[in-house]
């Protein structure tokens, strides 16, 4: 958990209350339990009500309705946005065992290296030419599986320029664990002249 | 009738009921010998499935290691997932049913002793196929959920694939047998008075997962038939370059999938409820609640296959839908887990050793249940999805879930078993091992997972830092495995070594431990009444009175292996049910179907006919020894009462099983139709350029031979019991279905090239289907006219026509069913398209 963009460091944040609410609920039950076996008194007269109905109906139900709704909320806004226009969109390819990438804004191809640009979403069209891959990169946030017959999109950004890593997600066989890539977010000003360096077939 | 002595009856009785020594061991069908014959084998294919996961944990213990090369490691993991899966939990927790249902609802048997012991055979021939391969080194390797197209035939070309398909398949038919038999036996087999709302609470966890199991693995045999089929003959259900739709296997598997958690997880919850009240020595809280809470469980867990697919490109609305679902199971699950500490609460506890590994489920699996609401929630999935993360959640559920549970459970029950009681001077230091292990083993996968990692990699770069938690890991997994090996041994200590009692050694409240113990072959020398809750009992004192024959049916006449049979709401008795004898038929029914799946395999498919129509006629001849050729006067069954034998009542259990059958056949015809569907309006490459047709006539006559047989086969019904011999009734409902089938066929052969596109592939698997119940409805018109000339048939013994008719009044429903489908998969619906 190192997040480097929006997405993931949404994630993480959701990521945190979970845990720390699991932690909370995990100790709470464990506390109850061992007060039943030691020391039921405390639980009341009646403790079947108290432990059957609050405990198991009440509190979880409070708890997963609220949970539910601001992960709702928090999809929308990393995957569902479909009101806001993406400014750039990046076809990826995977096939057995490798990346290619299109710019569909000047027609620039690379393989194995994503070229994106720095502190702007991009979204990705993402589609496979055999098997199901999954398109991961893990510090920019969630993944979006490579379908062959099917495109999907998903949305990610970069904060800061630098080198990311990516990785195939979804087993597709012998080569699965190699089918790396690496992703470079180039500065917003610089990475027009990389993608023209791409379309011309220098090293960008 | 008069009561004999005791071991007179007792002598009596195993004679009549015990297997015969020797190879006549191939012979058993009762349900003690085939209880513990199924959680044996399942421990042998868990011992397996564990040494893989060693492999596993060995490979990964460090980065970039060379101890096996991928292609060797991903069967490994497509392994451990499939034995662990199919070959231990299902089988394992059949075999606690089988053992014990009998013995805690107070009958001789199940239902079907044949059919329990053909479905261990099958699930023995299945398993070793698949570890056969294992050991061939050409064990399936696409992951243990076999998404296609990875598993279809460009991609996987060699034999692996298929054998999962086959070999899981051949296991699965078992296994839906066993539901059904697990289903009737509880709802007809029972000792009298004990109405469902009296059944010990694992009876109810028991039915309700045994039809899950009937609802949820239609779905996933007819994938693996769709798949296979598309690997063998080139028929592109899944093919998206050819109008398929990988996504469409996905939906079915996790349609199977989903439920499955919960039908491994409600059996060992059952156990739960029953061990729980034992040591807090208080009845079970909320007994009503739990069950309600059960039926929660089965209808959401329907609800929520999509929760495995939350990355293949759903919109995020339906996502959340299926993500609340996900949450909402939470519930009654936490509505359960309470229930049992309000017992303790309740009660006066006492620490014993099934109560300690209890304490370690209660750990485990809360927490395995925390961290599946955390990636039922769509955004934390899209990142934790496929890592270590969820590697870490599902064994947290399904080890804490299940394996501890049973650990608990075989503690709890070995004394019954082995009619000793435990010493237990290995069982906790066993206990701290596999718990301390697991532990280890598998928190640090949450964190690995958080760092990125991602599953089924065999090597992972240095540069990723995962080597410590790794290397952990894996050492945590040998101590696992170490206490996985004090428990065996402890178990054998205990067999040999443990101190002879006389009933009931945990003072529990249930009438499994009224038997005698360990288990005699007849379970109860006779059968008790119920008048109270099942969970109120006290064995210790009952016991003896049912071995002195007190009960219903304490005597032996005409050796025959006798149980009773109830009236499912009031629980009065209403046919005695008399069980096969031990019978070598379900062995080598269980190997012609084992060669069948072999021929398959090995692509001889017009030899394959031969085994295939050997099981055909194996299964008539077991048909030769059921059933009466007079009509009997009702039968003494002590008390004063009396019941006609099973064959002279209108629904007898095997009317049930058919009932039930008809219901899992639903499921796969409705799955069918909704892959036909699924096709039109989602998958890529549609509509297919030229569209295959059938003419109109032909599925017109399709729809009519099966309508006149259901009309016929009633009629024969009729006939019979108005006195004459149901012979024209029986011959047109035969035509009826010859006429389904030829006309099936003709369409199937006109339709040109099955292979261009899946809606020529879907077309053929909807009329094959049509076709497939014609022709077991001409099986069971023969077995009428086999019936009727044996003088089986009369109009006080027509339960095997009504069987018949059920079937062929469902054939006419389910075929009418695929002839619309299949005229509506002729039409261009572009316009229906999603997108």
């Amino acid at each position: 958990m190192d997040p480097a963009g929006p997405s993931a460091a949404s994630v993480a944040t959701l990521w945190w209350i979970m845990f720390t609410g699991g932690t909370l609920i995990f100790a709470a039950t464990s506390v109850v339990l061992a007060v039943a076996w030691a020391k039921p008194r405390l639980l009341g007269a009646n403790p079947q009500r108290l432990l059957i109905l609050w405990g198991g109906l009440v509190l979880p139900s409070i708890i997963l309705a609220a949970l539910v709704f601001s992960a709702f909320a928090l999809g929308e806004r990393l995957i569902g946005a479909s009101g806001s226009p993406a400014p750039l969109r990046i076809e990826a390819v995977a096939e057995r065992w490798m990346w290619s990438f299109r710019y569909p804004t000047n027609g620039a191809v690379s393989e194995q290296v994503l070229h994106i640009p720095a502190g702007e979403p991009v979204e990705f069209a993402v589609t496979s030419e055999d098997v199901i891959h999954g398109f991961w990169l893990p510090r920019l946030g969630g993944k979006i599986d490579a379908v062959p017959g099917h495109t999907n999109m998903i949305r990610l950004q970069a904060d800061r320029p630098g080198r990311y890593g990516g990785v195939c997600a979804e087993f597709c066989g012998e080569g699965h664990e190699i089918m790396r890539f690496e992703v470079v977010a180039h500065p917003l000003q610089e990475y027009e002249a990389v993608l023209d360096r791409l379309a011309a077939g220098e090293a960008p | 009738m008069s009561t004999p002595s005791p071991i007179r009856l007792h002598k009596e009785l195993s004679r009549i009921w015990d297997t015969a020594p020797g190879l006549g061991r191939l012979s058993a069908v009762n349900h003690t010998v085939l209880g513990k014959r199924f959680i044996i084998t399942a421990f042998v294919f868990f011992t397996i499935g564990g040494l893989l996961a060693m492999l596993i944990r060995a490979q990964l213990a460090t980065s970039k290691n060379a101890f096996v090369g991928p292609d060797i490691y991903n069967q490994i993991f497509t392994m451990h997932g499939t034995i662990m899966m199919f070959l231990f939990a299902i089988p394992m927790f059949e075999g606690f049913a089988i053992y014990l249902l009998p013995k805690m609802l107070g009958a001789r048997d199940m239902a079907f002793p044949r059919m329990a012991a053909y479905c261990y055979w099958c699930y023995l021939f299945g398993g070793s196929i698949l570890i056969a391969a294992l050991l061939l080194g050409v064990a399936p390797d696409g992951g243990w959920f076999m998404y296609t197209p990875l598993n279809s035939k460009p991609y996987s070309p060699s034999i692996n694939a298929d054998i999962w398909l086959l070999g899981i398949t051949f296991v699965e038919i078992s296994a839906l047998s066993a539901a059904i038999e697990i289903i009737v036996s509880i709802l007809k087999l029972r000792a009298p008075g004990m109405t469902l709302n009296r059944m010990p609470i694992m009876a109810w966890y028991l039915l309700i997962t045994a039809f899950m199991m009937l609802f949820g693995f239609p779905p996933l045999i007819l994938a693996s038939a769709l798949l296979e089929l598309e690997r063998a003959f080139g028929l592109p259900f899944f093919d998206p370059t050819r109008g398929g739709d990988a996504l469409l296997w996905q939906h079915l598997f996790w349609l199977f999938g989903h439920p499955e958690v919960y039908i491994i997880f409600l059996p060992a919850a059952g156990a739960i409820s029953m061990m729980v009240p034992t040591f807090a020595r208080h009845e079970l809280i909320g007994y009503r609640t739990v069950i309600l809470a059960i039926i929660a469980v089965a209808f959401l867990s329907f609800g929520l296959w999509v929760h495995h697919m939350f990355t293949v490109g759903i919109p995020h609305l339906a996502l959340t839908f299926f993500s609340a679902a996900s949450g909402l199971v939470a519930i009654p699950t936490a509505v359960q887990i309470f229930a049992w500490i309000a017992t303790i609460a309740n009660g006066r506890p006492k620490l014993d050793v099934p109560m300690l590994y209890l304490f370690g489920f209660f750990v485990i699996f809360i927490i395995g249940g925390l961290t599946g609401v955390m990636v039922a929630m769509v955004p934390f999935n899209l990142q934790a999805h496929d890592t270590h993360f969820v590697v870490a959640h599902l064994h947290y559920v399904l080890v804490g879930g299940f394996v501890f549970p049973m650990l608990a459970a075989a503690y709890y029950w070995l004394p019954h078993f082995t009619g000793k009681s435990s010493e237990h001077v290995l069982s906790r230091p066993a206990f701290w091992l596999i718990f301390v292990g697991f532990n280890l083993t598998f928190f640090l996968m949450h964190l690995t997972g958080l760092l990125g990692m991602p599953r089924r990699v065999s090597t992972y770069p240095l540069e990723a830092k995962w080597d410590w938690l790794n290397l952990l890991s894996s050492f945590g997994s040998f101590i696992m495995t170490i206490g996985f090996a004090l428990f065996v041994i402890d178990v054998f200590l205990q067999m040999r070594f443990g101190t002879r009692f006389r009933r009931d050694p945990w003072t529990a409240k249930t009438l499994e431990w009224a038997t005698p113990t360990p288990a005699t072959s007849y379970a109860f020398a006779s059968l008790p009444e119920i008048s109270d809750r099942a969970d109120r009992l006290e064995p210790a004192a009952l016991g003896p009175k049912l071995a002195r024959g007190e009960g219903y049916l304490g005597f032996t006449r005409n050796n025959w292996m006798e149980t009773l049979g109830l009236d499912m709401m009031t629980a009065r008795p209403t046919e005695v049910i008399v069980l096969p004898r031990p019978s070598f038929l379900p062995f080598w029914t269980g190997l012609a179907t084992g060669a069948f799946v072999l021929c398959l395999l090995f692509k001889l498919y017009w030899l394959s006919l031969v085994p295939f129509a050997i099981t055909i006629g194996l299964w008539f001849v077991w048909t030769l020894t059921t059933g009466g050729r007079t009509d009997m006067a009702p039968l003494d069954i002590g008390h004063g009462q009396s019941a006609p034998p099973h064959w002279q009542v209108e629904r007898p259990p095997s009317w049930w099983a058919m009932l039930f059958a008809i219901s899992g056949d639903a499921v796969m015809v409705t799955s069918l139709i909704f892959g036909s569907l699924f096709l039109i309006v989602v998958a890529p490459q549609w509509p297919p350029q030229a569209f295959a047709t059938v003419s109109p006539w032909l599925l017109a006559a399709i729809v009519w031979g099966a309508i006149v047989a259901a009309l016929a086969g009633r009629f024969a019904l009729k006939q019979l019991l108005s006195g004459t011999a149901p012979l024209a009734g029986l011959s047109v409902a035969g035509v009826g279905h010859l006429v389904t089938l030829t006309a099936a066929t003709i369409a199937i052969s006109n339709m040109g090239t099955l292979t261009a596109h899946s809606q020529a592939a879907m077309l053929f698997a909807l009329l094959a289907m049509a076709a497939l119940h014609a022709f077991i409805g001409l099986l069971l018109i023969a077995y009428g006219f086999l019936r009727h000339f044996s003088g089986k048939l009369s109009a006080l013994r027509s339960m095997d026509l009504r069987i018949g008719k059920l079937w062929h009044d469902a054939t006419a429903v389910m075929v009418l069913a695929c002839v619309v489908a299949a005229l509506v998969l002729q039409f261009d619906l572009s316009s229906a398209r999603l997108r």
